[in-house]
């Protein structure tokens, strides 16, 4: 995962472009209400961080962002389009715009990872063949597996399989990734590796990430904003960028939070 | 500003000498149609060519992808924007990352094919022992003390392969039982001996066809869920915790199975044939016989040995199915293909067997004189 050595990233100001919003968020599974009244921006070139307790509806959360179910009330903008009423050609283009990373990877059983990374390119560009391989075999480079790309997800670890997954969702170089627990399970040097990737990504590609995570080390190295839920409050908690959080919040559940304490 | 924010100028893409001039967005469309013309101007340049970006104003990883087919892995550049220069830095350093040790993935090889299969027979014959072996010795001590099998679990087995399994046997048995009897009525109407017609299709669906289909249902409906539950469990490394825990998988797991396999087995086969000795007796109806008249054929012809017989035959079928199931969904392997292919051999296996099975009987009873 080596770079070319360049300035870090430099968090987008208020004046940037807002690439999502969600407005007055809520989102029940029959009687049980998970959050509600969930509301943010997130702008183009962001880092924003979702981060909150185990259960508090954060890949919920991040579900409900690209589109998979719909909220129980509450809007969703992203890059200009209602995600929830969004259809036909209007929501397969925002689609194409958006990468997803999943928390298992979630990569095809019977492809190589070079395969796996080659098939939105393949389904969504007209790059020649020659180019797809090229371009999929720089994406794993990308994230250091490029000794890797002729082997099966089976054959690969946890960790591995996060990297593919992550690759396969900048395929098209989507202006938005969203990245569901990437660092969990990971070993230290991996997930410092994977949170220098993202934070180059966002710098050299302007690229907007949107982290579903509760790693505490990578939410302070790479989040420029981020929300906190709680499954107690049924909502957010707090919103701002997080070293300041860890240094200033008063509320009891994001105190413990960053400093690792119980409750 | 963002990549997204950029205007998208067409891409463009001219040569001027040694040099290739690059202009506007270079993304994967620009990827797509300047692919070709710049592998011939790299191809046919007797050196690296320079790649002159001072118009490229947009670039992304597989924009930089184009030019470094262009320019080669390590392309020469002028012009480059600080933005750009870092996406194709970022892409060169991506691209001479190392590659794959060993070359290509494994090849097609028929010879290393046949070879791994040789090995594979061995290692799985050694397997199917093993499982055997822990499977008889589970029964056995279940026999001596029947203590550790969880009556929940044993009801919800029953109820899966048994209960849930009655309409499909009823309907598969009547259906049955009115084919044979169309058919066997036209070669014996020939010979005025359509009256026997409930002795024929009796023996058969009592003796032979009775256990054979409803083993084929159990085969298809629980075999095959037994190797995907089991296969699932094994995936997601339960049945090592189980172990780690002190808990024998093949008591907890399969003793179970094997026990609702071999006890739901025999219901089913006289199910599917009391169907199907409704099915031939309403033929036998519509060809004017009246139902007294089939109850005398069959009461005169059937004996409790081939009662005995077919249900015993069944039990067997429903032991070896349930076997084969569990085994196959233990012995599976990573991943989802693993669960897939792990149902599928449970299944062909179920139903090889049972032939088998079958023909092994058909052999006993014979000798056996039954």
């Amino acid at each position: 995962m080596s770079a070319a050595a360049a300035p870090a990233h430099v968090a987008p100001g208020p004046d940037a472009p807002k690439v999502v919003t969600v407005d007055h968020l809520a989102m029940a599974f029959g009687a049980r209400t998970l959050f509600r009244d969930v509301s943010f921006e997130v702008r183009a070139g962001e880092v924003f961080v979702i981060l909150g307790g185990s259960g508090c509806g954060k890949s919920t959360l991040l579900k409900l962002m690209i589109g998979l179910f719909p909220p129980t009330a509450g809007t969703i903008e992203v890059l200009g389009n209602d995600i929830v009423t969004a259809s036909g050609d209007a929501r397969e283009r925002m689609l194409k715009r958006i990468g997803v990373m999943w928390q298992s990877g979630a990569l095809f059983g019977s492809m190589t990872l070079l395969e796996n990374i080659m098939l939105p390119l393949e389904a969504h560009t007209k790059m020649p063949e020659e180019a797809r391989r090229e371009a999929a075999r720089i994406k794993l480079g990308m994230v250091g597996l490029g000794d890797a790309s002729n082997r099966l997800p089976a054959e690969i670890s946890g960790g591995m399989a996060k990297r593919a997954g992550i690759a396969r969702a900048m395929a098209l170089d989507p202006p938005l990734l969203f990245l569901d627990e990437p660092s969990a399970g990971l070993d230290p040097i991996t997930s410092a590796g994977l949170d220098k990737l993202i934070q180059d990504l966002a710098r050299d590609l302007g690229t907007t990430f949107i982290v579903v995570t509760h790693e505490l080390q990578s939410i302070l190295a790479i989040g420029d904003r981020c929300i906190m839920l709680d499954k107690d409050a049924q909502g957010m908690i707090a919103t701002g960028n997080p070293r300041e959080l860890r240094d200033t919040a008063t509320h009891p559940v994001v105190r413990a939070f960053f400093r690792r304490e119980a409750m | 500003m963002t990549a997204e924010t950029l205007p998208a100028p067409a891409p463009s893409l001219t040569q001027d000498g040694t040099r290739l001039v690059f202009a506007g967005r270079l993304d994967a469309a620009a990827a797509a149609s300047l692919w070709r013309p710049a592998k011939a101007a790299a191809e046919a340049a007797s050196a690296p060519l320079e790649l002159d970006l001072s118009a490229v104003e947009v670039l992304d990883t597989n924009g930089a992808t184009l030019l470094l087919r262009a320019g080669g892995e390590a392309p020469r550049t002028t012009g480059a924007s600080p933005a750009v220069a870092a996406v194709l830095a970022r892409a060169v350093a991506a691209a001479a990352a190392p590659g794959p040790a060993g070359g290509k993935r494994r090849r097609f090889s028929p010879l290393a094919m046949i070879g791994a299969a040789a090995f594979g027979i061995g290692d799985k014959a050694a397997g199917w022992v093993a499982f055997l072996g822990e499977a008889a010795v589970t029964i056995g001590a279940y026999a001596v003390r029947p203590r550790g099998v969880r009556f929940g679990d044993l009801m919800r087995h029953l109820d899966e392969a048994g209960t849930r399994a009655f309409g499909l046997c009823i309907l598969l048995g009547s259906l049955l039982g009115v084919i044979l009897a169309f058919q066997s009525s036209i070669p014996m109407r020939q010979f005025g001996a359509e009256i026997f017609i409930p002795k024929l299709v009796g023996i058969s669906l009592l003796r032979e066809l009775g256990p054979l289909m409803a083993a084929i249902i159990l085969a298809g409906r629980t075999g095959s869920a037994y190797a995907a539950e089991l296969g699932t469990m094994t995936v997601n490394e339960e049945v090592d915790a189980l172990k780690i825990m002190g808990i024998d998988p093949m008591r907890m797991l399969v003793l179970p199975r094997l026990l609702a396999g071999t006890l739901v087995m025999p219901v089913l086969a006289l199910l599917l044939t009391l169907a199907g000795l409704i099915g031939m007796g309403a033929v036998m109806v519509g060809l004017g016989f009246p139902p007294t008249a089939t109850m005398n054929q069959l009461s005169s012809s059937l004996t409790l040995g081939d009662m005995i017989g077919g249900l015993g035959k069944a039990a067997c079928f429903g032991l070896a199915i349930a076997g084969i199931g569990c085994r196959s969904g233990l012995s599976a392997g990573r991943g989802p293909q693993a669960v897939g292919d792990a149902a599928t051999g449970a299944v062909v296996g179920g139903i090889v067997s049972i032939v088998v099975l079958d023909g092994i009987f058909a052999v006993l009873f014979f000798r056996l004189g039954w």
